[in-house]
């Protein structure tokens, strides 16, 4: 699944780095991505993971990190992916 | 003939308190008390309105007090159609953000035979849409759209930032009963461009000014951290990532029938976001960073009628002495 969502953010450029060099817990923010570039990553996790992420969820810290977005993921699949 | 309904006093401003036609739906609305007394002129589509002269004293009355400060400051006037370049509008991402607000201006551009059915589709009262073509044109959404790509034209900004005074009639498309959500309204915005410290001290510096112009005028008011109404599920996310960083700031005034406060001055911050898109350098090379402060000028005209009367010879002395004096 980390591999999965690595390839979504590269695949996109959603941030302007090296998807493969980012630390699961740096801030993907800091690291430019944009508020827009997070509303794409959310869509693209979405489709891939046939996931809704709930209202409770859409905030900042939810796409803050490649750990944050995991744990989401991993959340809102059961485990299943 | 409407009775008149007493305007709210500033005591009324209990939060979340009713006023006093929500306490009796049948009253007439703000909106009809507006057109009875001729302060607007209905034009068969909400949001789109005429206004009197009345109306146009009480804009200009308070713009001059804008401009004492703007001058001060050494702001520079520019005024823009209520249009701009389309590409600009689809470079700018505002359609990503906006689209359910942006409109875009279509014109006929076809032949004869295009021409006649045009005029078959009207006489027989069907769609003619299709007819219509995509122009370069599209309807300013905020004042300073096109000042951003004008600007980065002319090359870097000079050291100590730029700080602009701009006007103009904005277009968003969302037909509201509400007086104050019109589809054309006219916003007065100052732009700050520079270093990030210059543009928060700019923001800073109207935090301050904007609530005391507002008591100035007799009216209450409250600052609230707020966001930009971004489209969709994706939108939530946007909204919260901007309340999150205090990115956006509103003077809210009461001014409807029993509905929250209405926005009347808004404190922005953008970061870097029109310097990236446009390419804006400060004169040291770095991305410039903005910020503005945005008068919605028929809110603030509309919240003076509502809480002072519908005939400005009656508004309180001090008032009319801030406005007119």
């Amino acid at each position: 699944m980390a591999a999965r969502i690595r390839e979504l953010i590269g695949s996109r450029k959603l941030v302007p780095v090296a998807v493969d060099q980012i630390d699961v817990d740096a801030d993907l923010y800091e690291l430019g991505m944009t508020s827009f570039a997070s509303v794409q990553l959310m869509l693209a996790l979405e489709e891939a993971f046939d996931i809704e992420f709930p209202e409770r969820m859409l905030n900042r810290k939810t796409f803050a990190t490649l750990a944050a977005i995991d744990r989401s993921v991993a959340e809102l699949t059961g485990g299943r992916a | 003939m409407n009775a008149p309904t007493p305007p709210i006093r500033s005591t009324d401003r209990a939060e979340g308190a009713s006023t006093p036609e929500a306490a009796t739906p049948d009253a007439a609305t703000f909106l009809d008390r507006l057109f009875a007394d001729g302060v607007l002129m209905p034009s068969g589509v909400d949001g789109l309105y005429g206004r009197s002269g009345a109306f146009e004293e009480v804009i200009e009355g308070f713009e001059r007090l804008v401009e004492r400060f703007a001058r001060a400051d050494g702001a520079i006037k520019v005024h823009f159609p209520p249009a701009m370049p389309r590409v600009n509008m689809e470079k700018s991402g505002y359609l990503k953000s906006f689209p359910q607000l942006a409109g875009a201006i279509h014109s006929f551009v076809g032949n004869d035979a295009d021409h006649c059915r045009l005029i078959e589709a009207l006489t027989e009262g069907r769609d003619w849409s299709d007819l219509q073509s995509p122009t370069d044109v599209v309807l300013t959404p905020a004042a300073c759209y096109p000042l951003y790509p004008a600007v980065a034209a002319r090359g870097p900004l000079p050291e100590a930032g730029a700080l602009f005074d701009l006007k103009s009639y904005c277009f968003r498309h969302e037909p509201s009963k509400e007086p104050t959500r019109m589809q054309f309204f006219r916003m007065r915005e100052n732009v700050c461009l520079g270093s990030s410290e210059q543009v928060r001290a700019f923001r800073e510096r109207w935090l301050e000014r904007g609530p005391e112009m507002i008591r100035s005028l007799g009216l209450p008011c409250e600052l609230d951290v707020a966001n930009d109404p971004f489209f969709g599920r994706g939108g939530k996310l946007m909204a919260r990532n901007q309340r999150d960083q205090q990115l956006k700031f509103e003077l809210l005034v009461p001014v409807n029938d029993g509905a929250e406060p209405t926005a009347c001055l808004s404190f922005n911050y953008h970061q870097d976001h029109f310097g990236a898109l446009w390419g804006l350098t400060r004169a040291d090379g770095e991305r410039a960073h903005s910020a503005c402060v945005g008068f919605g000028l028929e809110r603030i005209a509309l919240a003076l009628f509502r809480h002072h009367g519908t005939d400005t010879a009656t508004w309180p002395a001090a008032v009319r002495a801030v406005l007119w004096g």
